[in-house]
């Protein structure tokens, strides 16, 4: 039911783990399924340098964050915020219908992460 | 196809005449449940079912109760066992049938069918059970279990698909669900399918005469797989390993990682399992049957179920052992949870 890249991406994932120093760090919680991702950035000049995830969820959910984080790096904090879920899937050749609701966790990670940047520096 | 109904019929101690063929074991519960809610409409509107029970009676009684039955949906406790008291407490003057399953699918405990049956008939309702899971695995005799109805699929017993059966007590009264002709002494219309029959006979026969040797080997392996896979990876739970249980299932929940990413990994590895609910893998939902048992939502949806079977070698399961610890351990790494930060 899966294609061979969201197989390739969940077996391989890549940019697993934590940031300990991150600028800006985003958990959401998928309230379909309860499944959990968290997303953690490393923000220079307004560019996405480092991106790293740990998620608890589906193999769906899995490619999906590894797909988002490798898609905003390099990537300014505006760009990254117009990568959407359908992008994510996209770049994965594709999502079964039933599991296109996995990769809104990925899009509302680096939202969450990028709002938890501006947040951070607004107080500085 | 008489001689198919003797075969049936004798295995599980009744009469041929208390065998109605049907389509599986969807068809026997729907038969059953409607059947004699329909039949005794005007005795009274209320049923008992349990929380644990597959789609095939839930959806049923759901159904039921928008039809303007009441239904009562009996708890269990941790080991997913229903208990007598509660059954007893639930019952009311107008309790027409109750209907409790034989051995969950998904956790294989086996429930207290001889102790809830005693119970439902001192109350004088109906008691059906769906004793797919149970029907060629572990002996059955319909008078000892004290059922009234008992619903049967041949697939479950190496039997042929779409194919099944009902054990109807002499005397219970059902309202046929399919209309038409007189076939089944007029409980299910229809020609019915005749070599499907044959080979549900000759399936449960065969069923019956290894049933000994495989409980004992299966049952062996099973347990084998369980201590080496709690002695080997750490923060998972066996469920329902005190209680009765079918010697052929287990299910074992993971802590910190989900239940599909681990049946992935298993099979990129070529071992087949089952997460959550067999039937509903495409659905979102943790099991209904692990919530009911009070398990939480995130350790619901770890679950991976393996059910061993007549042709499961050592070998298999010793591959099972090898690699799922590894498995395991590569997902908790992806994982937000289970560290210590
Ligand atoms: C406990 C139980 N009841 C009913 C069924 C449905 O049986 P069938 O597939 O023959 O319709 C199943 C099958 O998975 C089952 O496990
Ligand atoms: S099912 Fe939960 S994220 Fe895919």
């Amino acid at each position: 039911m899966y294609t061979e890249k969201v197989l390739e991406h969940f077996r391989n994932p890549r940019n697993v783990g934590r940031i300990e120093d991150a600028d800006g760090v985003g958990k959401v919680g998928n309230p379909v399924c309860g499944d959990v991702m968290v997303m953690y950035l490393k923000i220079r000049d307004d560019r996405i340098e480092d991106a790293k995830f740990e998620t608890f969820g589906c193999g769906a959910a899995i490619a999906t964050s590894s797909m988002a984080t490798e898609l905003i790096k390099g990537k300014t904090v505006e760009e990254a915020l117009r990568v959407t879920n359908r992008a994510v899937a996209e770049a994965l050749g594709g999502l079964p219908p039933h599991k296109m609701h996995c990769s809104v966790l990925a899009e509302e990670a680096i939202r969450a992460a990028i709002e938890d940047y501006q947040a951070k520096r607004q107080r500085k | 196809m008489e001689k198919a109904r003797s075969v049936i019929a004798r295995s599980i101690g009744a009469r041929d005449e208390e065998i109605v063929f049907t389509s599986g074991g969807t068809e026997s519960n729907n038969l059953a449940i409607r059947g004699v809610a329909q039949a005794l409409r005007k005795k009274g509107n209320h049923l008992v079912t349990s929380s644990i029970e597959h789609h095939a009676v839930l959806n049923v009684f759901r159904a039921l109760e928008k039809e303007g039955f009441v239904v009562t949906y009996l708890p269990v406790d941790r080991e997913g066992l229903v208990h007598p008291e509660d059954l007893r407490k639930a019952l009311r003057p107008e309790t027409i049938l109750v209907s409790i399953m034989h051995a969950n699918n998904e956790t294989g405990v086996i429930e207290p069918i001889e102790e809830l049956s005693r119970v439902v008939r001192e109350h004088g309702a109906v008691f059906h059970t769906d004793a797919v899971q149970t029907v060629g695995k572990i002996p059955i005799q319909v008078d000892a279990l004290g059922v009234d109805l008992l619903s049967a699929s041949a697939h479950k017993f190496y039997g042929p698909k779409g194919v099944g059966f009902l054990y109807v007590r002499k005397g219970t009264r059902l309202a046929p669900q399919i209309l038409g002709g007189h076939h089944e002494r007029s409980r299910r219309a229809g020609t019915e399918n005749v070599p499907g029959i044959v080979g549900m006979a000759k399936a449960l026969e065969i069923a019956q005469d290894e049933m000994g040797e495989e409980a004992g080997r299966v049952g062996t392996l099973r347990d084998w797989l369980e201590e080496e896979l709690q002695a080997r990876v750490p923060d998972i739970v066996i469920v329902s390993r005190g209680a009765p249980r079918l010697y052929n299932t287990s299910l074992v929940l993971v802590e910190y990682v989900e239940g599909e990413s681990l049946l992935l990994n298993l099979d990129f590895e070529g071992i087949c399992v089952s997460s959550g609910s067999a039937c509903t893998s495409s659905s979102l939902e943790p099991s209904h049957v692990l919530l009911a048992c009070g398990y939480p939502h995130a350790l619901a949806h770890g679950s991976i179920r393996f059910s061993l079977g007549k042709w499961t070698t050592k070998e298999e399961i010793s591959r099972v052992v090898a690699v799922f610890p590894g498995i395991v351990e590569k997902l908790r790494a992806i994982s937000p949870f289970g560290k210590v930060r």
